[in-house]
């Protein structure tokens, strides 16, 4: 009797638990709506208003977004290179020189190019400026449409993802020296840390997805797990080493699952390729399933890509937004409220860093499975 | 949306980044980590497997000494048994002879008393004979010192010969 006690007791708070959880997928659009309105009345209102108010929307896109300095605490930013393709061939220069204008206010020479940076794009400046002082031409959805240079610039997201590639060396290739070192013996320090994953992607990932010749892809995937859950851990740290939104940037998660796809369709054997162009079905329907399976091949990577990336940066967006709450009202109080929540999501956050990383893994594996498949 | 257009710039870096970093973790890394877990996992597989084969093989070899012992015993016993019955043997033998031995001689021993007795019987007669003469000699002469008992004594014979 006693036990039954208890086990309601746990059901009530697990109900709980889960119930706040899926109050997040109805609060999340909400706070977009927010946005959208907040942004709306920006817009509507008289300019040196708007500056006044404090905008959530902007102040979150502009945090989830690369950046071509790196803020470290108040109006301290650390300048990052600047490296741009442009026609006058390479130029490069700190960011710095920009002095902290991100309005297309200032521009910088070099080799015979000018160049503004506007919301951390760089674009090849206007001869002249507008009416708020902008060298840029701004379209009609208040988005520049003067021409870019290539920009290969080490910004905020490719120093995280240096960061992460010399954190990942670091710890993989000491734990590789650790299994050198104690041959056959149990593992200890980091190497028991990192064996676990390395089991549970090889036994619970590659295996049951991939069969006897899982060994081929193990690297492809054990890296892209590590590298994602990693980097979404880093995203999490609010301060330096941290911050960048780099699992939830779609350059990256879109460069992760071409990599996914090109690895599909180099393995893909005979069985995957007369799946998708001889199916077991009437010849007239070929006209139809056809072309839905030559889209099927492309959606797989996209929705990979689409999925990391949008998980990633609804968790940053939803902390952003709480802790925002507090500035939105300008009121001390709300912290009471809004800490605590973002704490909880916060936690929630930990708990996605690893299921994102698990789940594209998972399903690379699972696609790299389908298209190596035997059928006998 | 401007979030969702990759900017070339990143794509380019990440591209790099993270095949260098495949590459170079799967020679240094995944492939000698995975190796050695292979190994390892083998080598415990296989010691459980030793382990319990080493298992079996107690149980057989205590098996086997149990067999040898309960034959060792049976021997032991078959040895002892054959023993008694050679010991009875040897006795019994002994015994057999000792009696016939002691049989013989006693035997010797009988008919050497009894030739002892016969030899003695036949010189004790040859005394015994010479004996009476002698005597009867002496009483003779004794009797027939004067004539007048010789006299007598030859009526004495005369009258017990009966002149049939």
């Amino acid at each position: 009797m006693d036990c039954s006690h208890v086990f309601d007791f746990k059901v009530n708070r697990l109900t709980l638990v889960f119930t706040l959880f899926l109050a997040l997928f109805f609060v999340t659009p909400l706070l977009y709506a927010q946005e959208d309105t907040s942004k709306a009345t920006v817009t509507a209102h008289a300019e040196p208003e708007a500056e006044k108010k404090f905008n959530l929307g902007k102040f979150a896109l502009h945090h989830i977004a690369d950046s071509h300095s790196w803020h470290v605490i108040g109006d301290t930013f650390i300048g990052l290179p600047v490296i741009l393709y442009s026609q006058g061939g390479l130029v490069m220069f700190n960011s710095n020189e920009f002095h902290g204008d991100d309005e297309a206010k200032l521009v910088i020479e070099r080799a015979g190019q000018r160049f503004v940076k506007l919301h951390e794009k760089i674009y090849y400046a206007s001869e002249t400026a507008n009416a708020e002082g902008e060298y840029v031409e701004l379209g009609a959805d208040h988005h520049a449409t003067n021409a870019r240079p290539l920009d290969f610039s080490i910004t905020k997201n490719v120093c995280t993802l240096i960061l992460s590639v010399v954190v990942m060396l670091a710890i993989f290739l000491n734990v590789a020296n650790g299994y050198k070192k104690r041959v056959g013996k149990s593992p200890k320090g980091l190497q028991s840390w990192v064996e676990p994953l390395i089991l549970f992607v090889r036994d619970d990932i590659a295996r049951p997805n991939l069969g006897h010749k899982y060994e081929r892809f193990m690297p492809y995937l054990l890296t892209v797990f590590f590298f994602i859950w990693i980097n979404n851990m880093l995203g999490l740290v609010p301060f330096l080493p941290g911050g960048a939104n780099l699992t939830g940037n779609i350059a990256v998660t879109a460069v992760l699952s071409v990599i996914t796809l090109i690895i599909v369709v180099t393995n893909g054997n005979k069985y995957y390729w007369k799946h998708i162009f001889t199916p077991d079905v009437p010849w007239w329907l070929y006209i139809v399933l056809v072309p839905v399976e030559i889209i099927g091949v492309f959606t797989k990577p996209i929705a990979l890509a689409i999925r990391l990336f949008a998980n990633i940066t609804a968790g940053h967006i939803l902390m952003l937004s709480l802790i925002g709450l507090i500035f939105v009202f300008n009121s001390v109080y709300v912290s009471l409220v809004s800490v605590p929540f973002a704490l909880f999501i916060g936690a929630i956050e930990l708990l996605v860093a690893f299921i994102q990383a698990f789940i594209f893994t998972m399903l690379s594996a699972l696609f790299i499975g389908m298209a190596i498949e035997e059928h006998h | 949306m401007e979030l969702l257009v990759p900017e070339i710039g990143l794509v380019v870096f990440q591209t790099i980044a993270f095949l260098l970093l495949m590459f170079v973790l799967a020679k240094f890394a995944w492939k000698p980590v995975l190796a050695a877990i292979k190994e390892r996992e083998h080598n415990i597989d296989e010691a459980l497997n030793k382990a319990e084969l080493a298992k079996q093989e107690m149980v057989r070899l205590a098996a086997q000494n149990e067999e040898l012992m309960k034959e060792a015993r049976a021997e032991r016993d078959l040895m002892l048994k054959e023993a008694k019955t050679l010991k009875d043997s040897i006795v019994n033998e002994a015994k057999h002879s000792a009696q016939t031995e002691g049989a013989k001689l006693i035997e010797k021993a009988r008919i050497e008393i009894e030739n002892q007795k016969k030899a003695a019987l036949a010189e004790l007669k040859d005394q015994v004979s010479s004996l009476s003469i002698d005597i009867a000699e002496r009483v003779l002469r004794n009797q027939l010192a004067d004539k007048a008992k010789q006299q007598d004594f030859v009526a004495d014979l005369l009258k017990d010969i009966e002149l049939n």
